[in-house]
């Protein structure tokens, strides 16, 4: 038998967070804050068919950054399980704690026990009867589990946005307010993964309606509160700047990169 | 190494622990994966041990004396398809229960009425449901109508067992085929047989249940293809009140405790149940009608 070599637990957990936080950070980010008619999800996302956005169970919404084959598993996890559950008992029994709970204990113990940790973070929003009641869960690789009352930035360069959306965000914001606000996070200079590292100084970017996925938990429907805003919708409620249609070019939809920032072969140009 | 084994511990008959990890793998379908980790919450499930001891089995449903539901009707028109159903269960010569619902709208765009063995049927439309959603919410697109209609033969079928000790559920499928853009062809009815037999309805109306027979000569007479929803709603109303007229064990409309069909319309914008109120006046000018020509209106 084979001795393993000696490594410090703190060490290997630390390595660990380093990967997991690196792989999150190339990412596009995502911006979840509640509203006066629920919960808004605003993400940057050029595809219109690899959502960061999702639908969970009729009062829950779930957004994700990092790496998608590892979250939508996660999500697929999530729905199954909520859809069991209000199978087993009633619609009403499945909760967003519930849920945001086994999202904090299947991340965490993968990152104790396994080589390689998720590179994701989680958000499980839950909209309540009343304003008051709304829930915003963050989860983040390591399992470590928030319970936000205003808003949630995960994803890419987060620090700028938090500092902006400190700045701008209020309570019961109407629906188009609470998207301009959710857009200035996101534009803030900075925020662009596409820019050079040090690019606090680069220009606010103007995010088109095609740049975004929207999605709301919308308090006032009966039954399954989750709606996308898209298309002419979306663009209706977006502030006048957002509102130009020009496509940008050459930008893949989704925002996976290679493992490990695709470790460079000899002499390779990735 | 084996890569990540606890958070996917696989999904092992029995095995199913609650956490997150057991949820990660499976089938595709929630049903069948109801099915294989948790076999007891499937509609009918422990009759086919049940049954198999006593003396009986074929008669083991009457002998139980569980209640039964009665009669469905569903006719398509112009904009789509409506499906509606009485509010009577039987149980032998009594009267199990005078309002329960037997038409559930299922999705956007699909609902089901059920005939047959109640609880068992009740259950079965709740799985269905649960089942739509489910592939909804995972793929991001609903089902096909077809892959919805298939989906049910699929349950139905699973209910052979059962259904061979008297637990007999037969559904029926209404459905608004979004795929097809012109909506007076859109609306589709689809009936089964208690082995999971899909049959598609052409015709254009279907009815099932112990009262179908005189449902079915009453829509023979009054379906008119072109009819608005309105129209569609009368005569779903005018054919159920013939079905009650002739079957003991389907409801008449119950004045009396403001107790009326189930009515549910499906068309383009959506499956919509019918407000009680809605259904209320049309079925006064049913029995105003009536109590001029009992036999009923010709078209």
């Amino acid at each position: 038998m084979t001795m393993p070599f000696y490594s410090s637990v703190d060490q290997l957990l630390r390595d660990r967070s380093e990967l997991a936080r690196k792989g999150i950070a190339r990412g596009r980010s995502v911006v979840v804050l509640t509203y006066a008619g629920g919960v808004l999800f605003v993400a940057e996302n050029r595809s219109t068919a690899l959502h960061k956005v999702s639908e969970i169970y009729d009062k829950i919404g779930f957004a994700a950054v990092g790496r998608y084959n590892e979250f939508e598993n996660l999500r697929t996890g999530g729905i199954r399980m909520a859809d069991f559950r209000g199978f087993t008992y009633d619609r009403r029994d499945v909760t967003g704690r519930m849920l945001a709970n086994a999202y904090a204990q299947a991340l965490g113990t993968a990152f104790v026990e396994q080589q390689k940790p998720f590179e994701v973070e989680l958000c499980v929003a839950e909209v309540g009867a009343e304003s008051g009641g709304d829930q915003l869960y963050r989860i983040t690789y390591d399992g470590s589990i928030t319970d936000e009352p205003r808003f949630v930035v995960m994803g890419g360069q987060t620090d700028p946005i938090s500092t902006k959306l400190q700045e701008t965000y209020e309570h019961g914001l109407e629906l188009g307010a609470a998207i301009e606000v959710a857009l200035g996070g996101l534009q803030v200079p900075g925020a662009d993964p596409a820019a050079s590292a040090n690019g606090a100084n680069a220009a606010a970017r103007v995010l088109s309606a095609e740049a975004l996925e929207v999605a709301v938990l919308d308090r006032t429907r009966e039954r399954r509160t989750f709606r996308r805003l898209e298309g002419a919708a979306l663009t209706e409620l977006l502030p006048a700047a957002n509102r130009g249609t020009e496509p940008e070019p050459d930008v893949a939809g989704g925002d996976d990169t290679p493992a490990a920032g695709g470790a460079l072969g000899e002499g390779g140009s990735s | 190494m084996e890569f990540r084994p606890s958070v996917t511990p696989g999904l092992m008959p029995g095995h199913h622990t609650g956490q997150l990890g057991t949820f990660l793998t499976g089938s595709e379908s929630f049903s069948d994966f109801v099915g294989v980790t948790a076999p007891h919450l499937m509609p009918g499930a422990g009759i086919g041990s049940a049954g198999a001891t006593g003396p009986h089995p074929a008669n083991a449903a009457e002998s139980l004396g569980v209640p039964h539901g009665t009669t469905i009707v569903a006719l398509t028109f112009a904009g789509g398809v409506v499906i509606a159903g009485d509010r009577r269960a039987t149980s032998g010569n009594v009267i199990a229960q005078r309002d329960i619902e037997k038409v559930f709208v299922t999705d956007n765009h699909s609902a089901v009425g059920i005939a047959g063995s109640a609880g068992i049927a009740l259950e079965m439309v709740r799985l269905f449901s649960v089942d739509l959603e489910n592939y909804e919410k995972l793929e991001g697109v609903p089902l096909t109508l077809d892959g919805k209609a298939n989906r049910l033969a699929g349950m139905v079928r699973q209910n052979l067992g059962a259904a061979m000790q008297g637990f007999v559920v037969v559904p029926l499928f209404a459905g608004y085929d979004t795929a097809i853009s012109d909506p007076a062809q859109a609306g589709r009815i689809v009936t089964y047989d208690p082995t999971g037999g899909r049959y598609d309805e052409n015709l254009g109306f279907h009815a099932v249940g112990s009262g179908s027979v005189f449902a079915k000569s009453s829509l023979k007479k009054l379906y008119d293809p072109a009819a608005d929803l309105d129209g569609a709603v009368r005569t779903a109303l005018e054919a159920l009140y013939d079905a009650a007229d002739d079957d003991t064990a389907t409801g008449g409309p119950d004045t009396v405790r403001r107790i009326y069909p189930v009515v549910v319309g499906i068309t383009a914008d959506g499956a919509v149940r019918r407000s009680d109120d809605d259904v209320a006046a049309v079925v006064e000018q049913v029995v105003a009608g009536r109590t001029e020509r009992p036999g009923g209106p010709r078209r």
